[in-house]
């Protein structure tokens, strides 16, 4: 097939529809391990039954712009993927660990033939929940210091570990806002307040060192005409999480109006996160080592995957609304038929 | 040991947790679909009882392929770097379309599939079915097409040692593609056929009598009956298709060592790779190059003619003896089975306790079946383009072995949790779920 792009563009445009997946899967599957990780803060069988609820229908697509994200990076950048992936061994073989337990806990415990049976698969859901969230955190974190090695790098990732497991705590409490009511509610609404300045912190300390580890991202931010282009989004951060917080204090609030508010500002606060990381790096998919031009498959296979890509995104966006319409609402008990 | 050999054993064993599952769902969608057209056909309520039990097999079979299909979309670049770096013009475009065309659907629909039965209308319900069952078809077209364009590799050509690809339609449209992926289809739905003979037969034995479990043991001895031996024409097919494209394989499936006529059909040995002959052998005389050529004296090309280039005779000899075997069973077990079924309404205890014998035959064929493949195409990773050595990564050895351990606790839990979970459900029968809570009760379905 011959390019209907140039050779030049495409790249970009993979990049791009690589990012905008890899985001979606971290919102999507974030509030997913995010009520994963919370569980065990609630004791009530019934409760707890209604937090899976939440997530049932969802988890699994959410998961699949997980297969997207790394299928991109996989189809597009296959020189970036062997690197990235082969860096990244152990804790990718720990989150596959973590999203095996999470993902067939859900089945087995719905079909346990008693209550401690059950709980040992909530374990496993629990466990598998934070091991993963874990492990994407560590990998973020040494993902963003190009894999350096050492006592500082490794200290660096564990704290973007800790950070993302929190981020997605939040974001799990924000999701539960919307769709649970009573005192499960209440409850999520308390949880998301104790997350929300942990998360701010997480997002500053990852902020402030990424510039700090390169010159090449420290002209990037504090150059000059860009400081003033980039300035909006530290001010934006800021002010949704004053917003939010503020938020939280009054909720719920009566005939559970704004009740979505919480998730989508969560959703909002991961982009702006995103798009700040996506411009410190951008044009390197290995940081400092390969661009994506360098790592790009031949432009006659990327525009294949382009043309089908463009047929299907926007079937694959109509049938999700679909079912987020389908299981719109709050969380009713899970029957199977 | 050394890393590629770790490496290798990991993906193997991945893969092969992976495909046990996927050998359930992709023909037991349709399966369902089955039992849902008939309900809607009939309003006879024991086809939703029938759905009711096995759509929560589906759903837990689906997740173990969902978790493990995962893992093997990092496989590839965690122990094959080399592969995608080599021909990863051609695997990605494969590999994209997948999860484009196949993932998301599955995905997205099974959710209504399995809870929105009493939220969505009934035909959306259906619909969201029969999508489940094409999703699942779609992604084996889709990887199939990649493995064998691995096996038989076409329409590309190298520039400075990668793979660019010159004909879309030849690489689709590959050698080896419909033959395997006729074949791996059949092995879906005999994998499904034994398991619900399998366990309505067990379940009739322990005195279940509902209506839903005689017509599950009629869906799966029938399918059985028809497809089995389908298999075998299929297979036999495949395997003259493989004799044009890579001889060296059939040369180790029937441990053939030298290049004659009048090749007889080995039954039992010990293929020795040192000394190049087989001991202990059991044959007929000519009947390999019967089947091979159609004639008693039809030359077929022997392993010493691929000297240091064939793979490893004994695995690849006696896994597809495992498979054929079995395989022969199945036709057998089957045609008895569907006969007697149709002829006397019921089953001799005997028969049933072979079908319970047979529960999960069809993974014992399938995997044997693609270790056959797999093992067969060493030492390539893609025939005559990339050996598997080429494309190993350069993780340590320590790190393989560490994870490998830990993948196989894993799915050895699983797999013993996942037969245990089948057979409780089973036995629970038609009862609602023993666990408060876990909000599965069985309401009446009104009969339009
Ligand atoms: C012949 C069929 C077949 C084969 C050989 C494979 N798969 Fe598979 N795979 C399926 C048939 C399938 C399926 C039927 O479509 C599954 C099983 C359950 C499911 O959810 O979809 C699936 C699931 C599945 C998923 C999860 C999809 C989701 O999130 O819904 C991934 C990422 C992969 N597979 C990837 C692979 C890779 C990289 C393979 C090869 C190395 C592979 N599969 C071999
Ligand atoms: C689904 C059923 C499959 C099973 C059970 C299976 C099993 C195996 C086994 C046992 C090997 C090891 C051979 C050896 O090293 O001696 C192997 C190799 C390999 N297979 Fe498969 N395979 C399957 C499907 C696939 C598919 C669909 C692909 C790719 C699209 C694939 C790609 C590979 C690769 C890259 C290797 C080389 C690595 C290795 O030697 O282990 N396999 N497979
Ligand atoms: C009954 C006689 C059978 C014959 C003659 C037969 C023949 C073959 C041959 C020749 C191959 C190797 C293909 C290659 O060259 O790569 C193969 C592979 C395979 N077989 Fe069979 N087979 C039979 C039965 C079965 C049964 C009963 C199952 C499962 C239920 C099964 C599942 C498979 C699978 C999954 C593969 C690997 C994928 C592929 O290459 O198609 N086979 N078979």
């Amino acid at each position: 097939m011959t390019p209907f792009i140039s050779a030049e563009w495409l790249p970009i445009v993979f990049a791009a529809l690589m990012a905008v997946s890899i985001l979606l899967y971290v919102v999507l599957d974030g509030f997913d391990l995010g009520v994963g990780l919370l569980l065990p803060r609630v004791a009530e069988e019934a409760d707890r039954d209604r937090m899976i609820a939440a997530i049932g229908p969802f988890w699994d697509a959410n998961e699949t712009w997980l297969v997207l994200g790394v299928g991109l990076l996989l189809v597009a950048f296959p020189a970036a993927h062997g690197l990235i992936l082969t860096q990244l061994y152990l804790a990718v073989a720990l989150m596959l660990a973590g999203l095996i337990l999470r993902g067939v806990a859900f089945e087995f415990r719905a079909k346990a033939g008693n209550v401690r049976e059950k709980r040992r698969w909530d374990h496993a859901f629990v466990g598998g929940s934070l091991l993963a969230a874990l492990s994407q955190g560590w990998m973020l974190g040494r993902y963003i210091l190009g894999f350096a090695e050492g006592p500082a790098a490794y200290a660096f990732a564990a704290m973007a570990a800790g950070g993302l497991a929190i981020a997605y705590a939040f974001i799990g409490a924000a999701w539960l806002i919307w769709r649970t009511e009573g005192d499960l509610q209440r409850r999520a609404i308390a949880w998301a307040r104790q997350a929300i300045w942990p998360m701010g912190l997480g997002i500053l300390l990852v902020s402030a060192v990424t510039p700090l580890v390169s010159d090449r991202i420290f002209e990037r931010w504090f150059a000059f005409p860009e400081l003033l282009l980039l300035a909006p989004l530290p001010i934006a951060t800021a002010a949704l999480l004053l917003a939010i917080a503020n938020l939280l204090k009054h909720m719920p609030l009566p005939d559970d109006a704004l009740r979505r508010l919480p998730f989508w500002g969560a959703v909002a606060l991961f982009a702006l996160f995103f798009a700040g990381l996506a411009w410190s790096f951008f044009p390197f998919v290995v940081p400092d080592r390969l661009t994506i031009w360098q790592a790009a498959s031949a432009p006659e296979s990327l525009s294949i995957i382009l043309a089908g890509a463009v047929f299907v995104l926007p079937v694959i966006l109509a049938y999700t609304v679909l079912a987020w319409r389908v299981f719109g609402g709050k969380a009713r008990d899970l029957t199977y038929y | 040991m050394d890393a590629t050999l770790l490496a290798r054993i990991q993906f193997a064993a991945n893969i092969s947790f992976h495909i046990l599952f996927p050998t359930i769902t992709i023909a037991l969608g349709w399966v369902l679909l089955f039992f849902k057209l008939r309900f809607n056909a009939t309003g006879d309520d024991k086809w939703m009882d029938a759905y009711r039990f096995w759509v929560k097999v589906f759903a837990l079979s689906f997740a173990m392929g969902v978790v493990s299909g995962i893992t093997m979309s990092f496989q590839f670049g965690t122990n094959w770097p080399g592969f995608m770096e080599r021909v990863g013009n051609i695997a990605g475009p494969l590999l994209a379309y997948e999860v484009l065309t196949a993932f998301f659907l599955e995905a997205t629909f099974l959710s209504i599939m399995l809870f929105g039965f009493r939220r969505v209308p009934g035909w959306v319900h259906t619909g969201a079915t029969l999508l489940v069952a094409f999703g699942t078809t779609m992604s084996a077209f889709w990887i199939l097409v990649l493995n064998s364009w691995m096996h038989t590799p076409v329409g590309f050509e190298m520039r400075d040692g990668v793979a660019h690809a010159t004909d879309w339609w030849a690489i689709l449209l590959n050698p080896s593609m419909p033959y395997r992926l006729a074949h791996m289809l059949t092995a879906s739905a005999l994998t499904v056929a034994f398991l619900l003979a399998g366990l309505s037969a067990w379940r009739w034995l322990r005195g279940d009598r509902a209506p839903s479990v005689l017509a599950t043991l009629r869906t799966g001895v029938t399918m059985a009956a028809v497809l089995a031996p389908m298999q075998l024409f299929i297979g036999d097919a495949h395997g003259l298709n493989t004799l044009e494209h890579q001889p060296a394989k059939v040369a180790a499936m029937e441990a053939n060592w030298q290049t004659r006529g009048h090749v007889p059909l080995v039954l039992f040995a010990w293929p020795d790779e040192a000394a190049r002959e087989n001991r202990f052998e059991i044959a007929i005389p000519s009947v390999a190059s019967l089947i091979l050529r159609h004639s008693f004296d039809g030359v077929v090309p022997g392993l010493d003619d691929f000297r240091g280039k064939h793979p490893p005779v004994a695995p690849v000899f006696f896994a597809f003896r495992v498979m054929v075997g079995t395989g022969v069973l199945m036709i057998g077990l089957g045609l008895v089975s569907a006969f007697l079924l149709w002829r006397r309404g019921a089953l001799p205890r005997l028969l049933l306790w072979g079908l319970v014998g047979m529960t999960f035959s069809g993974w014992v064929a399938t995997l044997a079946g693609w270790y056959v493949t797999e093992i067969g195409r060493q030492p390539w990773l893609v025939t005559g383009v990339l050996t598997t050595a080429q494309a190993a990564g350069p993780v340590p050895a320590g790190s393989i072995g560490a994870t490998l351990a830990m993948y196989l606790t894993l799915y050895v839990l699983l797999l013993a949790a996942y037969v245990a979970t089948i057979y409780r459900l089973a036995a629970r029968g038609r009862l609602a779920d023993a666990v408060p809570g876990s909000a599965m009760p069985v309401p009446k379905v009104a009969t339009p």
